[in-house]
């Protein structure tokens, strides 16, 4: 289960160097780990070491060939302009993904309960015809899709983001929730039910209670992708400014032509990326925890 | 060493239950809560959407790609077999992105699978610092692409020596001239360098899951080996790579997926520039730029048959082994 995935990865202890004195050997073995442990950290912080000190340089004061250097002094210039031109495609992008989440969690609960407690007569086949549904490239359903859009009259408003995030976070969010419910014993629904307790009412009084981590995990899951979609956006909203969502706005701001102010656009595309690295650096272990689900055998 | 295997798939509440001095059998042996239908009218909205917005719309998709409707004016929906798809093979844009693609996922798979790898063998045995690590090597996974392209259009930049930016300039400064080069937008290499962001935003994540599956591993079996005196090298090549096979598949599957579909990350660093373009670019381009519809959709449906060949059988050998618990 994925829970039990997430406390492999996190809590290995470190038992091997514990209190004992190393000879040579292993002595420049660790010395040779750190060092590449390092290295690949300074690669992987590269772009957003990058994007950070170059949004506080102000709107001038960024050059090419200053990139890598630290700026002298913080000067905050590129923020006000781009966060009037920001907020109110990232006010809207909040607005609906706090929607589609919610949406998607409530779903996924109840999908995942059935699948995990309550299995019917082929629902192993139908949750891997669910299952399939996560991989598909959106492409395959996206002409249909923007003609059902026109064809229901979603396209003017931003619910059709809502809704697009919801159908197609079907799949992933009843995943979570199956395997996070399978770990809870089965003894504890039969007790129920010998009580004269039905499915809804051992939903209600014993699984919900239970199930605050698994609602936390798909909420972040469902926050972070669709508040980084660019696929569904740009295709459902038809590039409309009345409808710019975070990655839309921003893909405005930064795309070729503009390409000169570079303040301006590592200030945006930080601003754009803040809520959900504020995500990921609290809840960091509930994002592992969708992100191991994710590769379905846990 | 079987008995091992059997301990370690216990669950918690299997292990809870052995610590309080009762038999786990009892829990391993699993009834299912039979009901015939009240499951069924729970998820039964569910099943409808995804029979509609899945797989309904695959199947319109299919019939948009047999049609005529090559025009935003044309409103010719009759059969036309497999005329659109002949006519891709014949497109010299189609084949080039379809290449561009294959070497894409060649690059991206080999470059991710090592980097994560060598990312979970320095941390696998536990070190100090490993959680600031850990997310150190994850953080790229919660960004989006069109936010990182800015960064990586620029560490990218072309051009050179005093002039330059990014890594060029970081070459030419550290004397490493000869590595300098037009990265993204060179005629050869493009597909390469594109591959580089892709590289790292996922490489954490695979890191996460060779963590997993080392720390699924019960110790025992490294300490029986080392026991019996084989070399550190020989633990792994023997005894700790064979049982990783199945995360090996589970990478490999999501990585491949994830390749063969990629759009914003390419989008957001070159935009549709030609030495970068894969299929979903290219169809992208053909439903907005040129609005042949079926066309387009010809695309996405060999996008989604790269994907299906092998994610079908994996999800029915996924599907087995849930049955068979």
């Amino acid at each position: 289960m994925s829970s039990q995935l997430v406390d492999r990865v996190l809590t290995k202890d470190i038992k091997m160097n514990a209190k004992r004195k190393l000879n040579g050997n292993e002595q420049f073995f660790l010395v040779f780990k750190y060092f590449s442990l390092v290295i690949l950290a300074i690669i992987a912080a590269l772009p957003i070491y990058i994007m950070v000190i170059n949004s506080v340089k102000g709107i001038t004061g960024v050059t090419q060939s200053a990139a890598f250097v630290p700026p002298t002094h913080l000067n905050f210039d590129a923020w006000g302009p781009v966060w009037e031109q920001m907020k109110v495609p990232m006010g809207r992008t909040a607005f609906f993904v706090i929607q589609s989440s919610i949406i998607s969690a409530i779903i996924g609960s109840i999908n995942g309960y059935v699948f995990a407690k309550w299995k019917f007569k082929g629902s192993t086949f139908i949750f891997t015809t669910f299952l399939f549904g996560m991989f598909i490239p959106y492409q395959a359903i996206m002409i249909p899709l923007t003609q059902f859009n026109q064809w229901a009259h979603l396209g003017g408003s931003i619910y059709v983001l809502v809704f697009a995030h919801v159908i197609y976070g079907i799949p992933i969010c009843t995943l979570i929730f199956r395997n996070y419910y399978a770990g809870i014993p089965n003894e504890l629904i039969e007790a129920a039910r010998v009580d004269g307790a039905g499915m809804v009412r051992i939903f209600r009084t014993i699984i919900l209670p239970l199930s605050i981590p698994g609602f936390v995990v798909v909420l972040i899951w469902q926050f972070t992708s669709a508040w980084n979609d660019f696929l569904f956006a740009i295709f459902l909203t038809g590039g409309s400014p009345n409808l710019a969502v975070a990655t839309t706005a921003l893909n405005f701001i930064t795309g070729s032509g503009n390409q000169v102010y570079y303040g301006n656009n590592m200030t945006a595309s930080l601003i754009v990326s803040i809520p959900t690295l504020l995500v990921y650096m609290f809840l960091g272990r509930y994002f592992l925890r969708g992100l191991l689900s994710g590769s379905l055998k846990g | 060493m079987t008995r091992v295997r059997v301990v370690s798939e216990l669950s918690y509440l299997e292990v809870f239950r052995i610590l309080k001095g009762e038999s786990p059998v009892a829990s391993t042996t699993k009834k299912h809560v039979q009901s015939p239908w009240g499951g069924f009218v729970f998820v039964l909205p569910s099943i409808l959407a995804m029979a509609v917005f899945v797989y309904g719309m695959i199947g319109w998709t299919l019939k948009i790609s047999f049609s005529h409707l090559n025009s935003s004016d044309s409103t010719d929906n009759s059969f036309a077999g497999l005329k659109n798809y002949r006519d891709l093979f014949q497109d010299s844009d189609f084949t080039h992105a379809f290449s561009n693609l294959l070497k894409f996922t060649g690059v991206f798979l080999i470059g991710t699978l090592i980097s994560g790898l060598i990312m979970a063998l320095l941390l696998e045995k536990g070190i100090k610092g490993e959680g600031f690590f850990r997310s150190i090597y994850l953080y790229p996974m919660a960004i989006s692409f069109i936010a990182m392209g800015t960064s990586w259009r620029w560490l990218m930049d072309s051009a050179r020596d005093k002039d330059g930016t990014g890594l060029n300039s970081i070459f030419h400064m550290a004397h490493l001239d000869f590595l300098q080069n037009d990265w993204y937008t060179s005629e050869r290499g493009a597909m390469f360098a594109i591959a580089l962001p892709a590289i790292w935003q996922m490489s954490g994540y695979v890191m996460a899951l060779f963590l997993a599956g080392f720390r699924g591993i019960p110790d025992d079996l490294r300490e029986a080996a080392r026991v019996d005196g084989a070399s550190e090298y020989k633990i792994y090549r023997h005894i700790l790579f064979p049982q990783l096979k199945p995360t090996f598949l589970t990478v490999l599957i999501i990585l491949g997926h994830i390749s063969m579909k990629v759009f914003d990350l390419i989008y957001g660093i070159a935009s549709k520039s030609y030495v970068t373009k894969v299929l979903a670019i290219y169809m992208w381009q053909v439903i907005f730029d040129i609005q042949d519809f079926a066309k387009g959709s010809a695309i996405a449906i060999i996008i989604l048959l790269c994907i299906a060949v092998v994610v079908i059988p994996y999800l029915a050998y996924v599907n087995k082994t849930e049955e068979m618990k």
